[in-house]
């Protein structure tokens, strides 16, 4: 494999649709969906152990990039997937939500680990039980640390969110209210 | 050496005793700030670690245990104090000798509520800054209280 330079690449399958001569007709949600899915730029918020797997994910034996996730963005502006790896102590718990608010639509979290889960071993007066006591969560990532290969399927879990999302999802009054449990907007 | 040491620096001790290979004297809270004194001018001049502890079973529960290093002749010595009233635990701040002992104080106050009268600012370090408990008092339940997960026959209580 690695001896041939004319190997084929591996292009995503395009969704299903009417193909002609100089044409290509699909809906307007799939092809969002297909772009999304494809390039969903990550914010890497990792705070322990698990971060450290991040690492490995995100280096050339495991490639996090193949995924169309090639550039983590240490920004919230231009994220669009938050991935919260490690423990959250009370006192960051409104870090990671300014972090969380920051971030434009269409946004998606990843909790990575245990301890963002759930607290982890953690059961004590200085840290977060489960992030998504303060923001909601899509994909839930269990291991304590979880292998790279975990956090692989997380990350393709959240593709088939984008994937699949219904256009206008953002703005539903489902959306909302899902927000405003948390005291967002 | 050590012994001889300790005598000729005349320190106001109560109690002295020997562990763990160093020397430990015991000083009555009103003379913290006066033994210091004495120790920075012999060359005590770093002042290692400041820290609390919380005895509930003692008539006086809070205390405050200081580590100073002698760099010149390599020595160390610790040196505990006690804070007279347990409802409004107080001792003098060393932020006037030691500027290190800043946010050792500040950790102490954070975590048992000792008050270190004189210091420049009092304010929590580590904790979230609107917690009202002092974590590290032996009565302050460690386990997180926010919790409807756990059943307690499910941890055999």
């Amino acid at each position: 494999m690695a001896t041939n330079n004319n190997q084929s690449v591996d292009m995503a399958p395009a969704p299903e649709g009417i193909e002609g001569s100089g044409f290509f007709l699909t809906s307007l949600e799939k092809a969002v969906g297909l772009a999304r899915k494809n390039s969903l730029w990550p914010l890497p918020f990792a705070t322990s152990c698990c971060g450290i797997e991040f690492m490995a994910t995100m280096g050339s034996h495991y490639d996090f990039a193949r995924f169309g996730s090639e550039r983590p963005s240490f920004s919230p502006r231009q994220a669009d997937l938050l991935m919260v790896m490690g423990t959250i102590s009370k006192k960051l718990g409104p870090v990671l939500k300014q972090v969380y608010e920051q971030m434009a639509e269409p946004r998606w979290v990843l909790s990575v680990g245990a301890c963002a889960s759930s607290g982890g071993i953690f059961d004590t007066y200085s840290v977060l039980q489960g992030i998504d006591r303060i923001i909601p969560v899509d994909i839930y990532v269990p291991g304590c640390p979880p292998r790279p290969e975990q956090i692989i399927d997380g990350l393709m879990q959240i593709q088939t969110l984008a994937e699949t999302e219904k256009i206008g999802y953002r703005n539903s009054p489902e959306y909302k209210a899902r927000l405003a449990k948390y005291g967002i907007e | 050496m050590m012994v001889k040491l300790l005598d000729t620096l005349q320190l106001p001790i109560v109690s002295r005793r020997s562990t763990f290979g160093m020397d430990e004297v015991l000083i009555a809270v009103e003379d913290w700030i006066k033994t210091f004194q004495v120790l920075h001018a012999n060359g005590y001049s770093l002042l290692t670690d400041l820290c609390g502890a919380h005895f509930p079973e003692s008539d006086a529960q809070y205390h405050v245990i200081a580590h100073v290093h002698n760099l010149q002749i390599n020595h160390r010595i610790r040196l505990k104090t006690v804070a007279r009233d347990n409802s409004n635990p107080q001792v003098p701040s060393l932020t006037g000798l030691y500027s290190g002992a800043n946010w050792m104080e500040r950790e102490t106050f954070d975590f048992y509520g000792i008050q270190f009268i004189g210091h420049p600012n009092l304010t929590r370090i580590l904790n979230s800054d609107d917690m009202t408990a002092y974590p590290m008092r032996k009565d302050f339940p460690l386990e997180d209280d926010t919790r409807d997960d756990k059943k307690d026959e499910a941890f055999g209580r």
